[in-house]
């Protein structure tokens, strides 16, 4: 995995192996994604609907229509907020895979400030101070894995996998007990309204999230490969030895990772909040992290190629979305794509190292 | 146990030898042009330290390597060994280090694992079978008892029995006694005579003199990865133990005629009353799960001065290099650079006040391998100026400093691109060099810094460390190299358990005192 993570910052030095490697690398990124897309028209085929019917559906609704387009994009605003904090994870070696948990913490945190505090200050000072506050309540929720994997070793995969589960439980106990709007019969919080939410994009419907979610990407992204903080957590994720015999402080840089992490995830919950749902309904978790984690394993931690993988994950689920309404696809077919997708990826990936393997012996 | 195999003779026609056997790890050459053969009737001990290339040796034997050069004949004919399995059906078990049995299974299932999955396990044809084969062998084996609750020895006598059941003609017995009791040891000892008296070859690996003077009948020494010299069975008879144990250390730590690294070495007096520029006293550490700690280590380093430390790997010289340069916590003493205590400061700090620490372990700790020259030979100076300015990583000076580092220590390589994980030991090890001796250096801490080069990179690496004593530097040197150590040093320390057990002057006869104080015979 570490190889993979720095083979990948490597690429991003100008100097590299040259045109042929660039080209390679590109056929290994857009390969597998078309052949995934023919192995999944051919299940399609067989479920008795027509795969171009069905992707060009997709396309028209995910992509070419401006209704279409423009939810798309607003869609990718908290997916690019998580993935902005999957790579600052991955890329330390960190696999934080409780981004839902801290995502809907977050959430519900912006949902329970943001109506409150705009009745009491300028409405970009709420939008600033809720996003501070998300951002805080999931870094607390990341803090014992952290803590436990900067000081016992515990592996992070199994504390943030349980701490995702209890983190939903705790969001729905926060909306149906706490934060509940006693306005409504369906348990949910209380309503921003929605003069109050993140202004849109020029003339359009597309949230202005998407811009805090590019930002948030692309700074990590540059945090990563140009700063001395992001060589120091590569560092840490490449090879912790090294890490510990150059002096870096490992504890101290694993806890950043994680709050660094959380805190984006968390950001993505208020971004979605503020910008787009407005508050929380009981048992709402559209798990988006699960979701992103191919992706960004996919862009192979970088941070534009997530961009463009976030798009097509974007596309195919407003797309898809209609497009099984229409052509009585169940929904979750976008999921059966994204696996197959890591599936073709893997393999091309295991057919690529035989064969630099074989054409160096 | 087949009947055939009975009634070959005693010191018959080898079962197996190795013919110039070479292996190669990245930046490691752990067997260099290896020749040994494998008799039937015999103990063939394989004598060596750790990193003399005994485990891949075995590794080859046993199907889990396979060699770069030279090959390997099994009754005569030359055979690729391909699988541990395919090893198996050739006659070759091995019972390694650490015990390889099922810890929840009774012993008859182990016994019984690798059959064919075909068939019904045959218990009771076994149980036939090792009644008859442990009591002809004074074996005492429990099918019933469940794996994990026999001691060491016993599961260590399991899997010899394994190897037997599964008509093994040569038995390699990897580090077998170093989990063992002395009781233990002498048990297997009986037992391994009987096996050789029923024609088996035992292949029996030791680092321990006695122990192989004591249970062998032919001795191969083995010492970086190259064969440093053989004791034939009728010379081994006719000396008598101490004579025997001479002889090998004679071969380990001797000196080679015509020996290319030989050089003169030119003495460094210290002025009496000059302040050491590294003053270590009583630093103690708690003992690990596999390394023996650190006992009151104190000693004084002068400016220009080679201070080695001797020893057999794993005596807690890795943890003393550790602990001065700051990454592990002592538990106790101090250490004075050029005066100033060190002993709180970080490794970085510890770095910038001069106190370098070239790694043995150079692509596990020393660099990351994955990244380019230019970063690792700034990793342990990330983000300081004039490589970073505001936190920003500057490209162009990062990228000069390295053209100008690749030069000055004559790295061969494509680019300072290259991730350095491609580069050979040898050329990392300057790449090492480069980043530790940068400006400031006061204190040198080497860690076996020629182990896996090769001649000319080994040579290279010692010019430059007695350059840098003769600039007026203080030189740690640890090495399990004694050869190296008296070329180099003024003075050798000897560590074992973890604890200096003697300060030898680098004189005529230096030699034989350090040799005897490493293995622990007597000072």
């Amino acid at each position: 995995m570490s190889a993979q993570v720095t083979s990948g910052a490597a690429s991003l030095s100008p100097a590299g192996g040259g045109g042929s490697a660039a080209l390679r690398r590109f056929g290994l990124a857009v390969g597998p994604v078309l052949a995934a897309l023919a192995l999944a028209g051919l299940l399609l085929a067989a479920l008795g609907v027509n795969p171009f019917e069905y992707y060009g559906y997709v396309l028209q609704r995910g992509l070419f229509s401006p209704s279409g387009i423009q939810q798309t994009l607003t869609r990718m605003a908290p997916l690019l907020c998580i993935a902005a904090g999957l790579i600052v994870a991955f890329r330390a070696g960190i696999w934080n895979l409780g981004v839902d948990g801290q995502f809907l913490l977050g959430a519900v945190t912006a949902a329970a400030a943001a109506p409150f505090l705009v009745t009491l200050m300028p409405v970009w000072l709420a939008w600033l101070v809720t996003f501070v506050l998300a951002m805080l309540v999931a870094m607390a929720w990341s803090l014992a894995p952290a803590l436990l994997k900067a000081y016992q070793g515990v592996n992070e995969i199994i504390t943030t996998l349980m701490m995702t589960f209890l983190g939903t439980s705790l969001a729905n106990v926060l909306v149906k007990l706490v934060f509940l709007d006693p306005g409504t019969t369906v348990p949910q919080t209380r309503t921003l309204p929605v003069e109050d939410r993140l202004p849109r994009l020029f003339d359009t419907t597309i949230s202005g999230g998407l811009v805090l979610g590019l930002i948030a990407i692309v700074a990590v992204h540059i945090m990563m490969t140009r700063t001395d903080f992001g060589l120091k957590l590569r560092v840490v994720g490449a090879n912790p030895n090294a890490a510990i015999h150059a002096g870096l402080p490992v504890p101290w840089l694993t806890v950043v990772v994680f709050a660094l992490s959380a805190g984006l995830a968390g950001l993505a919950g208020a971004v979605d909040i503020i910008g787009v749902q407005g508050n929380v309904r009981a048992d709402w978790n559209p798990a988006y992290g699960l979701t992103v984690i191919p992706m960004v394993f996919l862009a192979r931690f970088n941070g534009f190629a997530a961009i463009i993988y976030v798009l097509l994950l974007s596309v195919l689920s407003i797309g898809g979305e209609s497009a099984a309404r229409r052509l009585g696809v169940p929904n979750h077919f976008t999921l059966v794509l994204v696996a197959t997708v890591l599936i073709v990826l893997a393999i091309a990936e295991y057919i690529d190292h035989r064969y630099q393997q074989a054409r160096r012996a | 146990m087949s009947q055939a195999s009975r009634e070959i003779p005693a010191a018959g026609p080898p079962i197996v030898e190795l013919e110039g056997v070479t292996k190669r790890f990245p930046g490691v050459t752990a067997n260099d042009s290896v020749s040994l053969a494998i008799r039937p009737g015999e103990v063939h001990v394989l004598l060596g330290e750790n990193g003399a290339g005994k485990s891949t040796l075995i590794g080859m034997l046993s199907g889990l390597q396979q060699p770069d050069e030279g090959r390997i004949k099994v009754d005569g004919q030359p055979v690729v060994i391909r699988s541990p399995r395919h090893a198996l059906s050739l006659g070759i078990g091995t019972v390694f280090q650490h015990a390889m049995l099922v810890p929840t299974l009774t012993v008859a299932e182990n016994l019984l694992l690798g059959g064919p999955w075909w068939q019904r396990p045959r218990k009771d044809a076994l149980r036939a079978e090792v009644d008859a084969l442990a009591g002809s062998l004074g074996m005492k084996v429990d099918l019933d008892s469940i794996a994990a609750e026999l001691s060491l020895g016993e599961q260590q006598q399991v899997e010899i029995l394994r190897a037997l059941l599964r008509n093994s003609r040569i038995l390699i017995l990897d580090e077998s006694t170093s989990m063992l009791t002395p009781a233990g040891i002498e048990e297997l000892g009986g037992l391994m005579r009987r096996l050789v008296e029923r024609g088996l070859a035992i292949v029996f690996i030791t680092h321990k003199l006695r122990e192989a003077a004591r249970f062998g009948d032919r001795i191969t020494v083995l010492k970086l990865g190259r064969k440093v010299g053989e004791v034939a069975p009728d010379r081994f008879r006719s000396l008598d133990e101490d004579a025997l144990i001479a002889d090998v250390v004679e071969m380990m730590f001797g000196r080679r005629s015509g020996d290319p690294e030989e050089t003169a070495r030119q003495t460094h007096v210290v002025e009496a009353g000059a302040r050491p520029l590294l003053s270590v006293k009583n630093l103690r550490l708690k003992p690990g799960a596999t390394s023996p700690g650190l006992q009151s280590i104190s000693f004084d380093l002068h400016a220009g001065e080679l201070l080695g430390i001797a020893g057999i790997d794993g005596n807690g010289q890795k943890q003393l290099a550790e602990v001065l340069a700051g990454q592990i916590a002592s538990e106790g003493g101090s250490v004075l650079l050029d005066g100033a205590p060190v002993e709180r400061l970080s490794v970085g700090a510890r770095r910038d006040a001069g106190l370098r620490y070239l790694s043995d372990d150079r692509l596990g700790e020393g660099t990351v391998g994955s990244f380019p020259i230019t970063l690792n030979l700034l990793l342990k100076q990330i983000g300081q100026p004039p490589y970073w300015r505001g936190g920003f990583e500057r490209n162009s000076e990062i990228e000069r400093h390295a053209v100008e580092k690749i030069r000055d220590y004559d790295v061969r390589t494509p680019s300072e691109r290259t991730p350095i994980g491609r580069l050979s030991g040898g050329n990392i090890q300057k790449v090492l060099l480069a980043r530790e001796l940068a400006d400031g250096a006061k204190v040198v801490i080497f860690n076996k810094p020629t182990y896996g080069l090769d001649l000319a990179n080994t040579l290279a690496t010692r010019d430059r460390i007695r350059e840098i004593a003769a600039r007026g530097k203080g030189v740690l040197l640890i090495s399990t190299d004694l050869e190296e150590l008296l070329q180099l040093c003024d003075r050798i320390a000897v560590m074992a358990g973890g604890a200096l057990v003697g300060t030898v002057e680098n004189e005529p006869g230096a030699r034989a005192q350090v040799g005897r104080l490493m293995i622990g015979v007597a000072a």
